[in-house]
């Protein structure tokens, strides 16, 4: 896969860590914070450990830590994914 | 000292989701053990277990909570909700720090832990969920509760298998009488999968009997083994002067007396301290033997223990001195819930003078000299007594009655 959509990504956090009934994750959400929207530290490292099988991107838990939005984790990934392609 | 009372209590069993259905089964007798259904236990030695049916968690918790909890959490996470509401405690309405939570369990959530051990094991490190990290933990069910309800008072976890159900409640009866105003206290235990049900059958206590109604005979002349199940009961304990003040009026019953003993090494030649527990509860509780109205024994299924409990119950409340019973036999046994589970129906006792049955028992041994009860019996329960042994030697005694007592 060569990118890694916002659509995806919302697949991906719902998988992995539900769907908070108070967050709509439908709505207009890349510069949203993914604590705002209710995914705390473990729900990401969850998400990073599913792109990872996924996309084949390995993050660490420092940038992992550092994504605080879709918007600057998309980044992170797709940059990592140019890199490798 | 501070009296601490049950002001409410959610029940998720084998016998039933919520207090009503449960009570409403076991008075009928009607037992919940069957063939497993989880999974497939053909390749086993024991195929039996006491499941809880009709369980939907999306009916009551929210889609975040799915991903990182065990059944058992789950179960739990609903038992503390229906508990609270039955207490209509406002936990916004309370200090900071004036609530808190103590679980026990036996096992914490092995189903969980099975799932991702087996992705560990075909697919790798990295297809195990970061909740592993906490789901499969003793401690993540009042984690979890501590979370969702917002209580932040101390807060603990007891692991001592089925005993733990009554020393939870004691911890929490503890931190009562420290000042703290109330309590969410029990265990729901008990994750039925194939990982679970080999660490079961490795203790070598279940029965191999295929027939439910043959499985589980505690005090029978052909007890051998028990059923394993899953479930039980969470509380909220409040001190007496603390629910007043909010306005509680009625509750289901004071917790008066506990203690809890532990035996010697099995290949010691000294007694077990079972009935050391159960004077000392009942010295706690200031009440002689003969005010007991009821006792839910703990009913290991096994021959030697049964009689080491019959043993201390004769030496305690004479021959055929006390209407005992086990209602167990109605759903396994549940770990650490199973007696959490006991103090929840002994509490139903008092409020609807009904003594629950002891379900399949139908060949007592005459030399316990027990009075089992074999069908429902009426009677007037203002005290009640729960034992509890869980395995590797913990004994525990909890007296529950109706009224204040008195001193």
């Amino acid at each position: 896969m060569s990118e890694l959509r916002l659509t995806d990504l919302v697949t991906i956090l719902r998988e992995c860590a539900g769907e908070d009934e108070t967050s709509n994750l439908d709505g207009d959400i890349l510069d949203a914070e993914f604590g705002e929207l209710g995914y705390d530290s473990i729900a990401m490292l969850e998400t990073a450990s599913r792109i990872q099988i996924r996309y084949g991107v390995v993050l660490s838990d420092e940038e992992v830590a550092e994504a605080t939005s879709p918007r600057v984790l998309l980044h992170l990934v797709n940059r990592s994914l140019a890199e490798t392609a | 000292m501070t009296v601490a009372v049950v002001t409410g209590m959610g029940v998720v069993a084998p016998t039933g989701l919520g207090t009503r259905q449960h009570w409403a089964r076991t008075m009928r007798g009607e037992a919940a053990i069957g063939r497993i259904t989880a999974f497939d236990p053909q390749r086993y030695s024991s195929t039996l277990a006491g499941e809880i049916s009709g369980f939907v968690p999306t009916d009551h918790l929210t889609k975040r909570l799915l991903p990182q909890t065990d059944r058992m959490t789950q179960l739990s996470l609903v038992a503390a909700d229906w508990a609270l509401r039955d207490a209509a405690v406002e936990v916004a309405s309370l200090p900071e720090f004036g609530m808190g939570v103590v679980t026990a369990g036996s096992a914490g959530g092995f189903e969980f832990g099975h799932r991702e051990l087996d992705k560990l094991w075909r697919k790798g490190p990295e297809h195990v969920s970061a909740y592993q990290s906490f789901a499969w933990f003793y401690a993540v069910n009042t984690g979890q509760i501590s979370i969702r309800e917002g209580l932040r008072g101390p807060s603990g976890v007891l692991v001592t298998e089925q005993a733990g159900g009554l020393d939870a409640i004691a911890q929490a009866r503890r931190r009562v009488r420290d000042g703290t105003a109330a309590m969410v206290c029990g265990a729901v235990d008990g994750s039925p999968c194939p990982w679970g049900w080999v660490a079961h059958l490795a203790g070598g206590r279940i029965s191999t009997s295929e027939d439910p109604l043959r499985a589980y005979l505690p005090f029978d002349v052909d007890a051998a083994g028990y059923v394993p199940g899953d479930g039980g009961a969470l509380f909220v304990l409040e001190a007496e002067e603390a629910a007043r003040d909010r306005g509680a009026t009625s509750w289901h019953g004071e917790i008066a007396g506990y203690a809890a003993t532990f035996d010697p090494p099995p290949d010691s030649d000294r007694p077990s301290t079972l009935r050391r527990a159960i004077e000392l509860a009942l010295a706690d509780a200031n009440i002689a033997a003969d005010e007991i109205d009821v006792v839910f024994a703990d009913g290991s299924g096994l021959p030697d223990l049964d009689r080491v409990e019959a043993d201390a119950l004769r030496a305690v409340f004479g021959p055929y001195g006390v209407p005992v019973t086990v209602p167990k036999t109605m759903t396994g046994r549940l770990g650490a819930g199973g007696a959490a589970l006991d103090l929840a129906t002994a509490l139903l006792t008092m409020r609807h003078g009904e003594i629950p049955p002891t379900v399949n028992v139908s060949r007592p041994v005459p030399e316990y000299e027990l009075d089992l009860v074999t069908e429902p019996r009426p009677t007037v329960a203002s005290a009640v007594l729960v034992v509890a042994r869980g395995y590797g030697g913990f004994n525990a005694a909890m007296v529950v009655t109706r009224r204040k007592s008195a001193g």
